[in-house]
């Protein structure tokens, strides 16, 4: 390799550029953003990553069987789409993304046992993965302990930072605060009712929106209630609601425990349009399964909806029907997913290299500005400002938007007076 | 036939020869990754020679040895973990020097239980009895009353179901569904590096050939035939005046103990620990591996063991979405075609082959011929 590079100095510099074999001292004659021209691998993988000439490699590791593939599939298909939109337009630092998928299965030690695998033997540039905090968890030692850099879709609770990490879903209080706010507003919502899957997320968003509804909307929780995951049997929560008659319910139960309990919500005689309930973990995936016809009316607070009306979107939302299928639907972390390879070519394009250090230090003010959901910018703390959203939900299965903040919303993860 | 000793020539190559598998041929042609794979593939091997031992040989079907390991398993987790959140370590948290998950949760000093896993003489004492005295107390009360067979096994069962939501359930003390995370030293020793993966996998193995050789020996004491005769006329036992119920207590717990310290070996290997260890589908995943490497064989277990997990990563790397499948056609065709799994198809096809090649070269054929399939197979 260096004799290669060696006699490369002695030849025309035209000649390298074609071979794309551009010497170390080639490369620092070069505009600094000029791209079209590919850039030595020995100069942008300094690390022995999976970079050759023509190609990068990077992982795709979420659950493809087990309980969560059902939610997971969404950010494996958006994974997938923008990689292949990255090829189209020409890939990174001229090199084509090549990725290696590996299956979580919903089981946590799985997840940091193919994190490793990806890290260790397929040495891959960055791994797009992790969908529950568990696995995120898992996998977290492992990126951390090997210099890999996670990109992480799902919204999730805060209280981590990791250098190692770029999470591109909205952490607890950028979700939810704006949502309570806009709702006390609207609907003069005084008393609170929680109800949520018995595990972190939940627990620890219910804390935040506990403290919010207290110390700042001066308002009251009448009810705290936890499910285990999975749980079907939802009637005596639904009897207390009859009873304490909050103003608001507002719901953080996940995956299959939804179906059941919007049907028996509306089998109790719970009428949505009546009853203000909202929701940080119904996005369009679950109301392919719950049913539109047991949750119109419902509102959800997150940063991105199907429906939402802006260009990026539009040609977003056809171009993944058009690869994945006219009845897919689109939540929200599919589109955070989505974001994860575009961010990453972009960080990478920035700091002119793959290595993971210059990566990580070069995220701050990375901006993506064909997000569907708008216009993202990483924070210095590796999560994204964005925007919050109110949306209710229709018969069709899709979210109106009611209400956005005017400004995107800063991440906090370690917010002060909400621990 | 070599009657007192509990180790016969034919065992004995065989225990070589796994020595030699584990010890040489793996670490030299294994990258340190895939050997640490291979650690955690071992810890199950603890959990199927435990079954070889209570459902191989005792006939008692154990659908709970995930309650076990987890016991073990969560008994060093919390041992490691309290090293890993050192007051400096955590010095973000609301309350410093505390697990993470319990300041997320809102606990704010360490619950009394908590306390005596800050010593490492006790936590390697708690791996041992918690798991040996929970399984004292749930064989006594099932065997003493002649809870057996499909009974005993739905129970188990249920105590696997039982742990689980209350691990998950109390996620303030346990670590709820994430389990324990971030697990990092032992006494100041870093368990992460590459180096110290090589020292815990020999370390490990070392603990498997203990643990092989508790097992051939118990299986070749009197205590091994009383069990088989157990399993087979439970009755007649019973009438030539043993007491059957204190002997399946001490076959459950021994293959307690045994899951209980796989357990262990894994929060090490691996630096993490779960309640997906612990409920319903992991434990008869564990006896699926015992099934696969043939429930009487001691050796059988741990090749099962291996084999099966092998398969599982290979696979779910070659076909992410398609690899379950693979892994349910192998189970079914083992089942099928080969009741007595990896060790019946070696006493069957392959043992009566070497044996043939050895007889015709030295014709003294006698006391090394004991199959370990043949003296133990049940009479169904």
């Amino acid at each position: 390799m260096s004799d290669e590079t060696n006699k490369g100095l002695l030849s025309p510099l035209r000649r390298k550029l074609l071979m794309g074999m551009a010497a170390v001292p080639a490369i620092t004659m070069l505009p600094r953003n000029s791209f079209a021209q590919t850039p030595a691998t020995s100069a942008v993988n300094t690390t022995g990553l999976a970079v050759t000439d023509t190609e990068v490699t990077v992982g795709i590791l979420h659950s493809a069987t087990g309980t969560m593939a059902i939610s997971e599939t969404g950010s494996i298909e958006a994974e997938k789409l923008a990689i292949e939109q990255i090829n189209a337009a020409g890939g990174v630092l001229g090199r084509k993304i090549k990725f290696i998928q590996e299956d979580g299965a919903s089981d946590w030690p799985t997840f940091a046992e193919k994190a490793k695998k990806l890290l260790v033997n397929d040495k891959v540039a960055a791994i797009m993965g992790c969908w529950t905090s568990a696995s995120r968890k898992a996998v977290l030692p492992v990126v951390e302990q090997y210099n890999g850099m996670l990109y992480y879709p799902t919204f999730y609770e805060g209280l981590e930072q990791s250098k190692n990490v770029i999470y591109t879903g909205q952490e607890a209080t950028q979700q939810i605060l704006a949502g309570l706010n806009w709702i006390a507003k609207e609907k003069g919502a005084k008393t609170f009712f929680f109800i949520g899957s018995d595990y972190i997320w939940p627990r620890t968003s219910n804390k935040i929106a506990r403290k919010h509804v207290e110390n700042v909307l001066k308002g009251k929780v009448v009810g705290e209630e936890y499910y285990p995951l999975g749980n079907t049997q939802f009637n005596s929560v639904i009897n207390k609601i009859k009873l304490t008659k909050p103003d608001v319910i507002f719901t953080d139960v996940v995956g299959g425990s939804n179906v059941a309990f919007y049907k028996q919500l509306k089998a109790a005689g719970i009428d949505l349009a009546k009853q203000p309930l909202l929701t940080i973990s119904v996005t369009e995936d679950e109301i392919d399964g719950i049913g539109g016809e047991n949750i119109a009316g419902a509102y959800a607070c997150m940063k991105y909806f199907q429906s939402l009306d802006n260009p990026n979107n539009k040609a977003f939302v056809p171009a993944f029907k058009k690869m994945w299928g006219e009845k897919t639907v689109i939540g929200d972390v599919t589109q955070a997913a989505y974001l994860g390879p575009w961010l990453w070519k972009l960080t990478v394009e920035k700091a002119g290299s793959f290595d993971v250090d210059k990566i990580a230090a070069a995220s701050p003010g990375v901006e993506f500005k064909g997000a569907p959901e708008g216009y993202v910018r990483i924070h210095e703390n590796h999560h994204l400002w964005s925007k919050t959203r109110v949306g209710r939900a229709k018969l069709d299965g899709q979210f109106e938007l009611i209400y956005e903040t005017a400004d995107l919303v800063e991440p906090d993860p370690f917010p002060k007076g909400y621990q | 036939m070599t009657d007192n000793r509990f180790v016969n020539r034919s065992e004995l190559i065989g225990i070589l020869v796994l020595a030699v598998f584990l010890v040489v041929v793996l670490p030299l042609t294994l990258d340190v990754f895939r050997l640490n794979l291979v650690a955690k593939y071992l810890t199950y091997a603890f959990v199927a020679l435990g079954l070889v031992i209570c459902w191989g040989y005792g006939g008692i079907l154990s659908l709970g040895q995930g309650v076990f390991f987890g016991l073990g398993g969560y008994c060093m987790a919390m041992f490691l973990k309290l090293e890993a959140s050192s007051v400096e370590n955590t010095k973000i948290q609301s309350t410093p020097g505390i697990p993470d998950f319990m300041d997320w949760n809102q606990i704010t000093a360490l619950p009394f239980f908590w306390k005596p896993f800050h010593s490492l003489t006790f936590t390697i004492a708690a791996i041992i009895l918690v798991p040996g005295i929970f399984a004292l107390i749930i064989g006594t009360a099932m065997f003493k009353r002649r809870v057996g067979g499909t009974y005993f096994a739905i129970i188990t069962q249920a105590v696997a179901a039982i742990l689980t939501i209350l691990i998950v359930g109390q996620q303030g003390y346990t670590g709820g569904i994430n389990g324990m995370t971030d697990l990092r030293t032992l006494k100041g020793w870093d368990i992460r590096p590459d180096h110290a993966k090589i020292v815990l996998y020999f370390f490990e193995v070392g603990c498997l050939f203990v643990c092989i050789m508790i097992a051939q020996f118990v299986r070749h004491s009197k205590l091994g035939r009383i069990l088989v005769a157990m399993r087979e006329k439970e009755d007649r036992v019973r009438f030539s005046g043993y007491s059957v119920a204190n002997f399946k207590i001490f076959a459950f717990c021994i293959a307690a103990v045994f899951a209980a310290i796989g357990g262990a070996m894994f929060a090490l290997n691996v630096g993490f620990m779960s309640p997906s260890f612990v409920g319903i589908v992991p434990s008869i995943e564990m006896v699926i591996y015992t099934a696969v490497g043939g429930r009487l064989s001691i050796l059988g277990a741990i090749y099962g063991t291996l084999l099966v997990n092998f398969a599982k990563t290979s696979l779910s790397e070659t076909f992410p979405e398609l690899w379950l499948f693979g892994l349910g056609g192998l189970f079914i065709a083992v089942v099928l075609a080969f009741p007595n799994g990896l060790a019946g198809i070696w006493g069957d096809y392959v043992q009566p082959r070497i044996d043939r090649l050895i007889v015709s070269r030295k014709p003294k054929p006698e006391g090394w011929t004991d199959s370990s399939v043949a003296d133990g197979a049940p009479a169904e």
